[in-house]
């Protein structure tokens, strides 16, 4: 065999080689490498809108856990305020009824106090005035015992009038 | 210009080969004679008109191919098997076709142009289906909502590989046009470069004229691709004084080809060296069952073997080395043939 053969290109192979590696690249270029790298662009695409709406769904997850922590922070403040209110009712409500139970009280007892004091005036009086009839009564019966002796008559003229010294 | 480029042809021949005679048919070895590989390697080698399976003289078996040969204007087409294994000459009408140890030739010395499916149109055929099975099968697989599965799962790093390591990065802004010519590219060269190394197979990337057309479409490309500031480069090399313009402009001329050139040269060597190693550690045993009979041939089988095999694995790396180099020189060139601004 002639060794010039190997490196003298042969016309026919030349040829069948540009028809065919022409045509291969069109052939490729429709059926395989766009069809292909289109998926691959369109996956990677896809991976990072989903990617990126992670994020955007992980910060609106952040957000609405601070805001949920807000919501609760201002109910908790609320209830705090609403406990307060009614534990401040509460006292007042006892501390008013506590003056107005003392008050009664003193307004009861200022009455009895006057009312037994009434009570008691009149029956000092009524005693008064039986001790009176009585006196007069009994007077009447040792004047009318004593006025039966003359001596003793006399004796009681002269001890008043010395009673009664001067005015 | 044709003498020097014989010299060239032969120096590079010389290289690959340094024990290169060039007997015809195997014929039986005299006594102490030593097997002579040559014969078969070129054989191995050089492309056919006939796909030479096994078997020597009556016994080969082959698939006949068509030729395809106009001769004074008019189209010959038939078998290979019409020719018996170069045994027989093929008569049509007035035109007598016959093999010559494998090279084909008109008897009476007539033009003709020989368009045959040969052993390597075959084989280029075959990848080309390969290639189609492959990526048409794959593509019809892609999904944008799913993560590839199977073939398209291995095929598609592959495909962005060289999208974004290699067509991206070496030609940069406006490289999408040139993604399809590139894929295309490291694929048929992938491709051809495996399918070489199954036996019985043809030597396609191996072969001068496969890579000169490619190497050819680079230059096209490249070229029809170059702006301003590329030929600027060349017709007015930039801080370069008026004296030395005359070397200057030829020497950026020449420079343009020299690019697909080495890119033609580095391919078909690669690959025929590959080849050619292999065959001739093959052949070691054959040497040396001829020089120190059958303990020779035992002795020296494994370890050619094991050579072999070895081999075999540097070949497959090569395989996709080469496939590699070639894409990534012709995007690089691409790229400085469109980059802006220096």
């Amino acid at each position: 065999m002639d060794p010039m053969a190997l490196v003298t290109p042969a016309i026919g192979l030349v040829f069948w080689t540009s028809v065919v590696f022409i045509l291969l690249i069109f052939i490729l270029k429709k059926f395989a490498w766009k069809p292909i790298l289109d998926s691959v662009d369109k996956r990677n695409k896809n991976i990072e809108d989903a990617l990126q709406s992670a994020e955007k769904a992980k910060k609106e997850m952040e957000n609405l856990t601070a805001d949920n922590e807000k919501i609760l922070a201002e109910a908790k403040a609320q209830r705090d305020l609403i406990l307060k209110e009614a534990r401040e009712m509460k006292e007042s409500l006892i501390k008013d009824a506590k003056e107005k139970a003392t008050s009664e009280a003193e307004k009861i007892m200022d009455d009895t106090r006057e009312q037994i004091h009434n009570q008691k005036m009149k029956a000092i009086t009524e005693l008064k005035n039986q001790v009176a009839d009585l006196s007069i009564e009994i007077a009447e019966k040792i004047i009318k015992s004593e006025l039966k002796d003359k001596q003793a008559q006399k004796k009681l003229v002269v001890d008043a009038m010395q009673d009664k010294h001067l005015n | 210009m044709t003498h020097n480029k014989n010299k060239l042809a032969a120096l590079i021949f010389l290289f690959l080969c340094p024990l290169v005679s060039f007997s015809g048919d195997p014929k039986p070895l005299k006594e102490g004679e030593i097997y002579n590989p040559v014969p078969a390697i070129m054989h191995h080698i050089a492309d056919s008109h006939e796909w030479h399976l096994w078997g020597e003289g009556k016994n080969s078996v082959s698939i006949p191919l068509p030729l395809i040969l106009f001769c004074d204007g008019k189209l010959d087409v038939f078998f290979s098997s019409k020719f018996h294994h170069g045994k027989k000459n093929v008569k049509i009408e007035d035109r007598e076709y016959a093999l010559d140890h494998g090279h084909l030739i008109e008897v009476n010395n007539k033009e003709f142009v020989d368009l045959s499916i040969t052993k390597n149109v075959a084989s280029m055929l075959l990848s080309v289906l390969v290639l189609l099975l492959l990526f048409v099968g794959a593509a019809r697989k892609s999904n944008k909502d799913k993560a590839p599965k199977g073939l398209l799962s291995f095929l598609e790093p592959l495909i962005l590989f060289v999208r974004d390591d290699i067509v991206k990065p070496n030609i940069g802004h406006g490289y999408k046009k040139y993604v399809p010519y590139l894929l295309t590219l490291f694929f048929f060269i992938l491709v051809n470069n495996l399918l070489g190394l199954i036996p019985a197979a043809a030597n396609l990337t191996g072969n001068i004229a496969v890579t000169l057309v490619l190497s050819f479409i680079t230059l096209i490309v490249t070229n029809l691709s170059g702006n301003k500031t590329y030929w600027e480069h060349i017709f007015n090399p930039p801080g370069v004084p008026l004296a030395l313009m005359p070397i200057m402009i030829p020497i950026e001329i020449v420079g343009i080809f020299t690019k697909p050139f080495a890119l033609m040269i580095r391919l078909f060597a690669n690959i025929s060296a590959g080849h050619i190693i292999i065959m001739s550690l093959i052949s070691l045993i054959f040497m040396a069952q001829s020089g120190l009979g059958n303990a020779g041939a035992f002795g020296v089988a494994p370890v050619s073997v094991l050579f072999v095999l070895f081999m075999y694995f540097i070949e497959v790396l090569v395989a996709f080395l080469q496939a590699y180099i070639f894409t990534l020189l012709t995007s690089l060139f691409i790229g400085l043939a469109t980059v802006e601004h220096h």
